[in-house]
């Protein structure tokens, strides 16, 4: 039998309602997936906060490093010019 | 080379705490930033689970079944508390293994109030309306506490709690407007809870040595004393309109600091029950130790049936 002797975490994701995206809302310990969903319906869904949920074991969630933040997320630093506010618009154009 | 880049660091964490930027798990964060929240938020986590025993002593004896169904309700969002600070805790790299082994020896603490006993349905009544009241005081300004898993944890636990300390008013008010064995149940209650609950925001700013930090890491937001004055403020109009007498002969208008003068808690009592030897420290420990023991075997035996699972469609796939 394995060492290992307490339960996987899990990130918890929930779809608040029908067209949303789920939204990550936290983790809870669980043995299998199957107890996972259970355990998050009671642990975060007990006033009807769900429509869906997802669980993840924390494991396999793989990140940015925050320490490279700066020059990870640097290249969009510059690009005014992907908003509409960069672009200047005539006042007798409407509707655009 | 090595202390250069540990002073940025430590300088770009400030610049977070001043900017009221939040900080992250996997953000670089003082070791003794990082020690000072697991001590908070595992503490706030036990007393959360532990909180759940003075109150779990009643449901079975709730006077309708109306009652019951609330308590039950109460108790286990009190569980989902604990659940989400403890995984609060978790990210900052201590294990749910590790801080409940520490609350069992005794090494973590948790609110002194959960070791008073419960001894009537009336003191649901005090603990809702005043514990729970005093725990939104304390908790509303940690949804600006400086660490984001905490801050969204209390979120959660902010939204749930006010229905909390709803129902104990509830509890009271039905109690205050009964028979007069029954008010005399609600005014004896609240003598038992009002000290202890007083006592929840913890010893005197004087004495509180780990107040100055934690407010400089924007940790805490509010000082011990701070928390108890606006407390005190709050509850007195409410136990005036239940007809309570608040048991503080000290307890008085002051007009020019626009709030309440009121006696001195007992520390003496606050700290005899911080060190184990309140009404019910054993007993709580005992009960929580006890749970724990007789369900490893449920543990252990789903953690089996999960690796048993796994290995078979493994074996299926393979095919
Ligand atoms: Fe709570
Ligand atoms: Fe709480
Ligand atoms: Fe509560």
């Amino acid at each position: 039998m394995s060492q290992q002797k307490e339960w996987p975490l899990w990130e918890v994701f929930i779809r608040s309602k029908q067209g949303l995206d789920h939204k990550h809302v936290g983790s809870l310990h669980a043995a299998d997936a199957e107890m996972a969903i259970q355990n998050a319906r009671d642990v975060y869904t007990r006033r009807m906060e769900g429509v869906s949920i997802w669980v993840v074991e924390s494991k396999h969630v793989h990140a940015s490093n925050p320490d490279e933040a700066g020059a990870f997320f640097d290249p969009a630093n510059d690009k005014v010019y992907r908003h509409p506010t960069f672009y200047e618009v005539p006042a007798e154009i409407k509707n655009m | 080379m090595e202390t250069i880049i540990e002073k940025s660091l430590e300088e770009a964490f400030e610049e977070k705490i001043a900017k009221e930027i939040r900080i992250e798990p996997k953000d670089w964060m003082p070791e003794q930033y990082r020690k000072t929240l697991v001590r908070q938020i595992s503490q706030h986590a036990h007393s959360e689970i532990v909180g759940m025993l003075p109150e779990g002593n009643w449901i079975t004896r709730a006077p309708s079944l109306k009652r019951k169904a609330i308590l039950l309700s109460k108790v286990q969002d009190e569980a989902g508390h604990g659940l989400y600070l403890y995984s609060a805790a978790e990210t900052l790299g201590t294990s749910r293994d590790q801080m409940i082994a520490d609350l069992h020896s005794g090494k973590a603490k948790y609110s002194s109030i959960f070791n008073y006993p419960t001894l009537s349905w009336a003191d649901i009544g005090a603990i809702g309306w005043l514990v729970d009241g005093a725990a939104i005081m304390n908790q509303v300004p940690l949804i600006r506490t400086s660490y984001g898993p905490y801050a969204r944890a209390m979120v959660r636990v902010c939204k749930e709690e006010s229905f909390h300390q709803r129902q104990g008013f509830e509890i009271m008010m039905s109690l205050c407007n009964g028979a007069p064995a029954q008010k005399k149940m609600a005014q004896e209650a609240f003598n038992r809870w009002w000290w202890p609950t007083l006592m929840m925001f913890g010893p005197k700013d004087a004495e509180s040595p780990n107040t100055e930090q934690s407010m400089r890491w924007k940790i805490k937001r509010f000082t011990n004393d701070e928390l108890r004055q606006r407390f005190v403020d709050m509850m007195v109009p409410q136990a005036e309109f239940l007809g309570l007498t608040v048991p503080d002969k000290d307890l008085k208008w002051n007009e020019a600091k626009n709030g309440y003068d009121f006696g001195d808690v007992d520390w003496e009592e606050f700290w005899n029950v911080v060190k184990g030897n309140g009404p019910c420290n054993k007993d709580r420990i005992n009960t929580r130790v006890k749970a724990y023991e007789e369900g490893a075997w449920v543990r252990e035996a789903a953690l089996a049936h999960a690796q048993k699972r796994a290995a078979r469609e493994a074996a299926n796939q393979a095919k």
